[in-house]
Order: structure tokens, then sequence, then C-alpha cells
């Protein structure tokens, strides 16, 4: 049976969560994701599976709460836009910490600050690179379309109870606020049986569940970095997830994610017809990274072009993964600024081509 | 050395009067002798065994010198970043609305950094118990002033004692929440004398029993001694806290449930 919707990106996500069989959901407004909670709360997901939507006093309360439930061995998720996930850093390094599996979207706006309401991409060191403090990896998905806001919500859930791990969606303000037709999966029911590490309430034939990021012992905290470091490893090994358009035949490459990589998507037409063989390599799992894709890539092609809605962030993993033996530069805009098609291919050529 | 004299009049099963309860485990515990957190523990993990509800129930530790207290108690717990206990509390019980959920937070925990927390959980009625206990310092972090410090009472971030007038007013956050109407039970005891162990307990028990009646958030305030952080003996902290600290945080119920 198919079942058509026509939907912003943000609705699409709160959607699909509900028929992901999510336990629960703990928010704080902020624009441009609103739309995630109030088509949660119209929904009325309680009468429809069970579902426990919260408006939360902040984002530091909703990222604990999701702490809370996700110790309880529920599925549970939070969505957040840029200042706002800054908030929550110390909860998201608590949750990687105690090894907690849940969802955490950014639908991400221009910064520094307050900034913008417009979309941005600028949040890609904080959502790759730690963004709280210790040693931890999200891991990081950016879809670019509203399907995919919705079809990622159940993979980052399996991605996080497959891992312990926390999984953010990286999204920006334009796939939030667009509206595309989406396509939805049946309704899953909620969990009925939870891990064995949670915290339910300790029967008499087992010792108690703790969940804690705490040991002051250095051998043993040092051990249980190492484990983590090991699981990172194994996801790094096995997760990696990107897209590849017009690649094979391309001299030059865009590598672009989410809201990027769909006007990229025109460029390369563009390109195309003036007889510039360009092509587009997406990463949809931004931690991990494709490192050894875009590699191999660039054994084939004479430059790339990384073109985000930031000063250039992901441009330093597509330069780390080449090494510097083809020319790799940065193409972006900022504080809420959508760079045009033409404006892409013109970089293109100053950039790359004739540079 | 004196020879060992072991009365064994006394270890004959049928004179054995007090047992530990088994809802603590045998660990040792690592705070300061004299200190108010254990027996707060011991009278929360009696009650829970009382009440038969080991199994149904979990527990969230504060950072701070309690935050060690999962390694004690014998049932379920989750340890919250700095303030945030209430919000992790909040989630875990509307996701399981029918176990029993309790916080256990010290005055920097509680009413400092989670300020926002405490008040919100209490003003939307979380079904909740919490605890609260209130030794006017931060105790883990070596005796810096705390949002209960008494006015005029030295700290090591305070050393000529606190001054009102630049450093603010110590904070009655027990009486703050009972202007909620969320919350239905809030008490303020203390664990320093037998007595108080027995009014305490009482109360424990009522706070437990009104989270399983879903009547709201019950909030007890333990007001104790941190003699280390104080810089004082045992005896002379507790002395030092009946003079200077039950005046300005007096003993009682502040709310009770019309019920009663
Ligand atoms: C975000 C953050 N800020 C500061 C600290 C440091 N810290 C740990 S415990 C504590 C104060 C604890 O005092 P209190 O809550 O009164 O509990 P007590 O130790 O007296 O029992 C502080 C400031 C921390 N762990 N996390």
């Amino acid at each position: 049976m198919e079942e058509y919707k026509l939907m912003k990106g943000n609705e699409a996500i709160a959607e699909a969560a509900i028929r992901a069989g999510t336990d629960g959901y703990f928010g704080y407004p902020i624009t441009p994701q609103s739309e995630v909670m109030e088509y949660l709360m119209a929904e009325k997901p309680h009468e429809r599976t069970g579902m426990v939507v919260l408006q939360a006093e902040s984002e530091v309360a909703s990222i604990n709460m999701l702490y809370g439930g996700a110790a309880a061995g529920k599925k549970v998720f939070t969505s957040s836009s840029s200042p706002g996930i800054s908030l929550m850093q110390e909860g998201i390094s608590y949750i990687a910490g105690a090894e907690l599996p849940c969802l955490i979207v950014n639908v991400a706006r221009g910064g520094p600050g307050l900034g913008t309401i417009q979309p941005g991409q600028a949040d890609y060191f904080q959502a790759t690179k730690g963004g709280g403090h210790g040693d931890y990896n999200l891991i990081v998905l950016a879809p670019a379309s509203v399907q995919e806001m919705a079809d990622f919500v159940s993979l980052s859930y399996d991605l996080a109870f497959k891992y312990r791990n926390p999984v953010m969606i990286l999204s920006d303000g334009a796939i939030g606020q667009m509206m595309e037709k989406v396509k939805f999966k049946e309704q899953e029911p909620r969990m009925k049986t939870h891990p064995d590490w949670a915290t339910v309430g300790k029967p008499a034939d087992r010792g108690p569940n703790i969940i804690t990021s705490l040991d002051l012992d250095p051998a043993r905290q040092e051990r249980f970095n190492n484990k983590l470091q090991e699981k990172y490893k194994k996801i790094r090994e096995e997760e990696i997830l990107f897209e590849e358009i017009d690649c094979n035949d391309a001299d030059y490459v865009f590598v672009a994610y989410g809201t990027s990589a769909r006007i990229c998507q025109k460029s390369l037409q563009l390109a195309r017809e003036e007889g510039i063989k360009v092509g587009l390599f997406r990463p949809i799992t931004l931690w991990p990274f494709p490192y050894e894709q875009i590699i191999r890539l660039s054994k084939k092609t004479k430059g790339m072009l990384s073109v985000e809605l930031s000063a250039g962030q992901m441009v330093e993993d597509v330069r780390l993964a080449v090494e510097g033996k083809i020319k790799v530069e940065h193409y972006g805009r900022m504080g809420g600024m959508i760079p045009t098609p033409e404006e892409i291919v013109l970089a293109l050529k100053k950039q790359i081509i004739g540079g | 050395m004196a020879e060992k004299v072991v009365n064994i009049e006394m270890i004959n099963p049928e004179n054995l009067v007090y047992q530990k309860t088994k809802v603590l485990n045998d660990n040792v515990m690592h705070y300061c002798p004299g200190c108010g957190h254990g027996t707060a523990h011991r009278i929360i993990a009696e009650v829970i065994e009382e009440m038969d509800i080991q199994s149904e129930i979990i527990g969230i530790a504060p950072v701070g010198c309690s935050v060690l207290m999962y390694n004690y108690f014998n049932v379920d717990m989750q340890e919250a970043a700095h303030g945030r206990a209430p919000a992790v509390a909040t989630a875990v019980k509307r996701l399981w609305p029918d176990k029993f959920v309790f916080t256990y937070q010290g005055d920097g925990d509680l009413a400092a950094i989670g300020t926002a927390e405490t008040i919100h959980a209490c003003n939307r009625g979380e079904n909740i118990t919490m605890f609260f206990i209130n030794n006017g310092i931060y105790g883990m972090t070596g005796g810096q002033m705390a949002p209960t410090t008494l006015e005029g009472m030295r700290s090591s971030t305070s050393p000529y004692g606190r001054d009102i007038s630049m450093m603010g007013n110590p904070l009655k956050m027990t009486e703050l929440v009972a202007q909620l109407p969320g919350t239905c039970y809030v008490t303020r005891q203390a664990v320093h004398t037998p007595s108080n162990v027995r009014k305490t307990k009482k109360a424990v028990r009522k706070a437990l029993e009104y989270q399983q009646k879903n009547m709201g958030t019950s909030f007890i305030e333990i007001v104790s001694n941190c003699n280390s952080g104080w810089k004082m003996a045992p005896v002379e902290s507790n002395n030092w806290m009946v003079e200077n600290m039950f005046p300005f945080f007096p003993l009682g119920d502040i709310k009770v449930p019309d019920e009663e």
C-alpha cells in the first residue's frame, strides 16, 4: 500500500518517530525545528502508541530527560537547533560516557551566538569532533531530503541500540522547513522488552543495574576509554554511508551534505551543460566520515570543492582524506545565506579549475 | 593490647534486635565519620525494605559527596549530571509510571546549578520523591560557599564569612517549592539524634506512600552537618547545626496533603 504524504522535514521526523515505536520525546522550542514538538503534541501519540511527549523547561533539562529515559531502557529522542544543541553538550557527553542509546536531532541554523533562524551547517565541528568534553563520538547522519529525515529515524535507533551510542541527525533549517512528499513505514510496536543493563527496578535474581559515567580509578577509566575507542573503531569500519552522483567520469567533485548537496546537484547539471565533468560526493554519515571513499575518488579526479553553509568545516576532513594529493578548496555562505547553483559553478571554475 | 572480650550473649540470634537492611550492601561508605549522608542512606534503604519495593524503585544520584551512593544501595540507580537529577527522574517516572523514582541531592546540586530542574519538576508535580541533603556547603569540592550557606558562615570561598551585600542571601529552597501547586508533601527533617532519625524515617515513608498514590512531588529536606567542610569535630558540628542552622532552616512539615 503506497502512502505518500506532503510534509515538512520537521514533521516527517516526528511522524517517523511515532512509527518507529518511540517511547518518549523531550524538547524545548526553538526555530527552525519547533514543528517537531508541535506535530507530536497535535498527533496525541500518547493515544496512538502510548508515547510520552514532554515540553521541558530547557534544553539542559531535555537532554538530561533523554539520559534518564535511555538509562531506563526506553527509545527516546529530542530535537533542537544550534543554540539549544550547544546547551545540551554536557548531557550529550554524559550519555556517550554512560553508553546510552538515543537520538538527538539538530535542525541547524546559522551562528555563532543567537545568530539567525535561517539554515546553517556550521555545527559540523560540534557534531563530529566532540562538542562536549572527553573522548567520545556521536554517530552523525546528514539527511538531504524530507524522505531521509523520516528514514533516518529508525536507522538512528538501530545504530544507537546496536552500539549503545547516541546518534545525531544533523539537518538544517532548509530541510526542516521545506515540504516534500514522503512515504512512511508501517507503525512499529513499542519495545516490550528492555536491554538487560537498563534501570527498570532490580528484581531479586540480579544485582543492581547502575548507569554512570564516573570511575575515579584512572586505570579503570583508561580501560573504559579504550573500550569506547574499540567501539568507535568498529563503527568506522562498518557503518559508513555515502552517495555518489556522476562521479564515474568526473574530473572534479563537489563534496557536500544536506542542503548544500541538493544545491550542488543543480550546479553539477549546469557545469556538465558547459562540458565540465563534475560529480557529487555526498557523505551521509558525517561521523564516521567516508575518508577511504574520498581517497579512492581523489585518485581519478583533479580537484574537489567542499560546499558548506559555513566558513569551511567539513573541508578539513576532505583535505585529511586526500593528503594534499589533489586540490581541495571550500566554498560556502554563512549567516543563513544560501548559495545559488550558478555561484557554486563559478567557485569551482575560479578556485579549482582556474586556480 | 587489651584482650578482646566478646559478649556471646549479644550475638545470639534471639538477642539480635537490630539488623542492617538488605537494601544497603556491605561496601564501606566513603563518607567522613560523623557525616549525615550515611544515616540518610540507611533511613531511605530501611523504608524501601519495609515497604517491600526494592524491585520497583529506581534512584537518581547527584554530583556531590553522595555521587557514589549507588555503590551502597541494592537498587537500580542512575548517576545524573550535576543538578539534573529532577529532569532525569522526570523521564524515568513518565516512562515507568508504575515504578517508584527518587532523587537524592545536595544543596549545591539541588538549589544552585539545578534550581531550574528542581522548580520545574516540583511545579509539574512529577510523581517522584526528592531528598535534599542541606549541609550548607559544597562538601565534595572542598567546602565552598553553597546557596544555603548562612550569613556570616565561613567557607573556602567566603573565608571571612558570607557577606550578604557581596554574596547574596542564603536560599530556602524548601519553602520555595512548598509554594508550588505540584508538591504534595514538603518537610524539613534532621538525622542527628535518634528521635530525629525516627521522625525522618516516618517522613520518608509518607513521601513514598504519597508517590504510590500519585499525589505529586514529595520533597524532604534533611538538614545535615558537614563536619569536615565546617572544620569541626562531629559532635561540635551537630551542636553548631542545632544552634545556627535550625533557626534559619526550622524543622517540621511545611506542606502536608489535605487528607491529613
Ligand atoms: C557542571 C559541573 N560544575 C561543577 C562541578 C563540580 N562540583 C561537583 S560537586 C559540587 C558541589 C556539591 O555540593 P552539594 O551539592 O552541596 O553536595 P555535597 O557535596 O555537599 O554533599 C560541585 C560544584 C561538576 N561536577 N559539574
